[in-house]
């Protein structure tokens, strides 16, 4: 019987056992497995939809380096001028009023209310439900001729025609807004929620000792406690509305007159079905911008120790 | 019989004499089909096929062609995986298949897609000789969209046929007692439609099909084109005005709400009750006829079809949605691939094929125009000509990349929608439109 050959020879093991008890080989050797997947999954895509977007790809063939081309078409384009416009709008608006609901939402979830955690779960329920799902829902509530809102209003007496929640510009951008605030309103206030929790109930206790009313406990204690956790939720709602491609493309297909065409919407159209990818590339990466500019501000403008520690900014 | 009265026995006699017709197109086949010699194709051996086409709109379409592909197998042993998908999400897959060379070996898309990619698609032309020399030739829109630069690049399946669908009891209340033929006279019917309280509607949203369908057709009907015959941008011409001026009109008379509509809304519209009349396929009249509901079946019995009116261009300009079969180079067996694709349009498998989809499905080779299923229900036969009278994507000029393009960013419906709604003067809608086709149509 022949005995197998040690993998490894004595001074060989000695060599592996001092490069494992070596803090940045082991460190190094721990972070691979992450960094291959992140490389491979986020990086890799990224780099590649940001050179897509310096050529003239079009899907089936293979393109040419064409410089800023793609960005000087999209400037002087109308549609993708107003997408911009409509991505701006939409987030701004949609972005502002889930911080004011959610945050809202929080502070009454954190009062002792009966059936606190029952009430808690149900806050949930519309992040929970998939988007293309609740985003069909919206499609029937806001349907042009089997609207239940309409109807129950017709109804009531109170209308007399039914209401053309998406087939008017201006009635279309609230319309989906509306749809991504009833979304993405339990995300921001069950975050916030936390949050406040983890604020110590000493702090309330010596500021009403010191006699500050609600609003001032607010103004001085909840709320500069907070603005760490504020910037992390509002940087993600900020994203995901930015970003937001399922519910329009369900509901309006960036119509009518591509009054709710986001930039994530139009770069889909362009780039797939209507075979540009180039041009959809270019249109996607000029999203990045933005989204860095929220991160930025988010990170840089909220996160300021002095001024949570009730100094003042120099 | 002693109650047959005039309008009866006029729609006996017609039903007759297309029989007649029918039955010399059949006698015409027949005997070309002894002439043809059989296509030898060599499957090879151990040969799978996956095959990815768009889902159905009717259910028999679905069941059918899966029977049919059942029996393919039975009969020659090659295994086929059939895939489907909501239509506009294969056109995607197939470019994405075009790009990185992988994926199903035959996909059935829809419009121009083998022009976007024909080098990466299997020659056919032996395939499509063979059928068009057994069935009495290919319609010229299916010559259009299956051969690039003298052959054949993709198998046409046929298109799904558009038409008006209406109520014929609100039309008659309206004070019509026939269907006018002609732009000037739909639009007075429409414009009765609107009087009587029982409006019409063409969607106007960012609907793929039906959107582009019926913009296309009104647009082509008074003369404007996207392009001329030279894939210059001719859309900003008098002729454009013209059809943006009569869907300023038209619009008068919708429905509120078409603004908002997707491919699905006049269906569900219409079979609601809310509409009475739109353009669409046969699907509303087989979701009515097959429906359990007695309020759909008494329905069923009142819905008609219609050509598009003509409009002063002296012809019809129906633009419809298309299928073409592509196989592409990568696939492993490509014989096997054409094998399948000649089974499945021979007449023992297409005619029953047809008539499961109840007519969905329009074909593109002239001897199945004498399929029964084109005469055994009367309502029917508008949907018998699309493909004979089509006018292919991106007319007047070629299809390719830039027309398949255009189409997708809705350029042709967001015109004659920002023209009708008033957003835009017909004028400036044509221009911005202009402005954008540019952009697709340069070299």
């Amino acid at each position: 019987m022949r005995r197998a050959a040690p993998l490894l020879k004595p001074q060989d093991t000695d060599a592996v056992r001092r490069l494992l008890e070596n803090r940045n080989f082991l460190g190094f050797i721990f972070m691979l497995p992450g960094s291959v997947l992140l490389l491979l999954f986020l990086t890799y895509p990224l780099g590649l939809g940001t050179w897509l977007g310096f050529t003239d790809t079009k899907v089936g063939r293979a393109g040419q380096f064409v410089g800023l081309d793609n960005y000087q078409f999209l400037l002087g384009d109308a549609v993708a001028r107003l997408s911009l416009f409509n991505t701006l709008f939409y987030t701004i608006v949609a972005s502002s009023v889930k911080f004011a609901l959610g945050l809202w939402l929080a502070i009454l979830l954190n009062q002792n209310i009966p059936f606190k955690s029952a009430i808690r779960a149900v806050v949930l329920l519309p992040f929970i439900v998939p988007t293309a799902l609740s985003a069909i829902a919206f499609w029937w509530i806001y349907d042009a001729q089997f609207s239940v809102v309409s109807w129950a209003l017709m109804k009531m007496g109170l209308i007399h025609s039914y209401i053309d929640f998406l087939g008017d510009p201006w009635m279309a951008r609230m319309s989906t807004i509306i749809a991504n605030i009833w979304r993405g309103v339990p995300f921001v206030a069950i975050c916030l929620l936390a949050g406040l929790q983890t604020i110590p109930p000493s702090l309330y206790e010596a500021a009403s000792i010191d006699g500050a009313k609600p609003s001032q406990q607010f103004w001085y204690v909840t709320l500069p406690l907070l603005t760490p956790i504020i910037a992390v939720v509002m940087t993600f709602s900020v994203l995901f509305t930015f970003t937001d491609f399922q519910l329009i493309y369900v509901l309006t297909r960036g119509g009518p007159l591509n009054a709710t065409h986001l930039m994530a919407t139009l770069s889909f159209q362009r780039a797939i079905p209507g075979g540009a990818l180039g041009e959809g590339a270019a249109l996607a990466t000029a999203m990045i911008p933005f989204l860095l500019a929220a991160i930025l501000f988010s990170y840089f403008g909220l996160q300021r120790r002095a001024w949570q520690q009730g100094g003042s900014d120099k | 019989m002693s109650n047959i009265d005039r309008r009866n026995f006029l729609k006996m006699t017609a039903g007759l004499a297309a029989g007649a017709a029918a039955g010399d197109v059949l006698a015409a086949a027949k005997k070309e089909a002894a002439a043809v010699p059989a296509l030898h194709l060599k499957p090879e051996k151990g040969a799978k096929l996956r095959v990815l086409r768009w889902k159905q709109f009717v259910q028999g379409d679905g069941d059918l062609w899966l029977a049919n592909t059942k029996k393919f197998t039975e009969k020659t042993g090659i295994e086929v995986r059939l895939d489907a998908e909501g239509w506009e999400d294969v056109r995607p897959k197939a470019a994405v298949a075009a790009n990185i060379g992988s994926g199903p070996d035959i996909i059935i898309s829809t419009f121009e897609d083998a022009h976007q990619y024909p080098d990466k698609l299997v020659d056919v032309s032996d395939v499509c000789n063979y059928l068009g020399a057994k069935y009495g030739g290919w319609y010229d829109a299916a010559k259009a969209y299956g051969m690039d630069k003298g052959k054949w690049v993709a198998v046409p399946q046929g298109c799904a046929g558009n038409a008006i669908v209406y109520r014929e009891s609100q039309v008659k209340a309206a004070g019509f007692s026939s269907f006018p033929k002609d732009t000037d006279g739909f639009l007075k019917l429409m414009q009765a439609l609107k009087a009587k309280g029982t409006p019409g509607g063409f969607a106007l949203g960012n609907a793929t099909g039906d959107g582009n369908c019926w913009c296309h057709s009104l647009l082509w009907a008074f003369g404007g084109k996207l392009v001329d015959e030279k894939n210059n941008v001719a859309i900003n011409s008098p002729e454009t005005i013209k059809a943006l001026e009569y869907a300023k009109e038209l619009y008068k008379t919708f429905i509120p709400g078409t603004l908002s509509w997707l491919d699905p809304n006049n269906n569900k519209a219409f079979l609601g009750g809310d509409l009475s009349l739109t353009y669409n396929g046969i699907s509303i009249y087989y979701a009515a006829k097959n429906s359990t509901d007695p309020k759909l079946k008494a329905m069923a019995e009142d819905i008609q079809h219609a050509h598009f009116p003509i409009g002063p261009v002296g012809h019809p300009t129906e633009l419809h949605l298309f299928f073409p079969m592509m196989i592409f180079k990568y696939s492993k067996y490509p014989n096997a691939a054409k094998e399948y694709l000649r089974f499945m349009m021979e007449k023992e498998q297409y005619e029953p094929w047809q008539q499961a989809a109840n007519g969905y499905v329009t074909q593109p080779l002239k001897a199945y125009e004498s399929n029964p299923i084109w005469t055994v229900d009367p309502k029917n036969t508008p949907y018998r000509d699309a493909m004979k009278i089509m006018i292919p994507n991106g007319y007047a000029g070629t299809m390719g990349y830039a027309s398949a393009a255009a189409m997708a960013d809705f350029i042709v419906v967001n015109m004659v929608a920002e023209a009708a709604s008033g957003s835009k003067t017909p004028k400036e809608a044509a221009e911005a439109a202009e402005k954008r086709a540019q952009r697709y149509y340069k070299v």
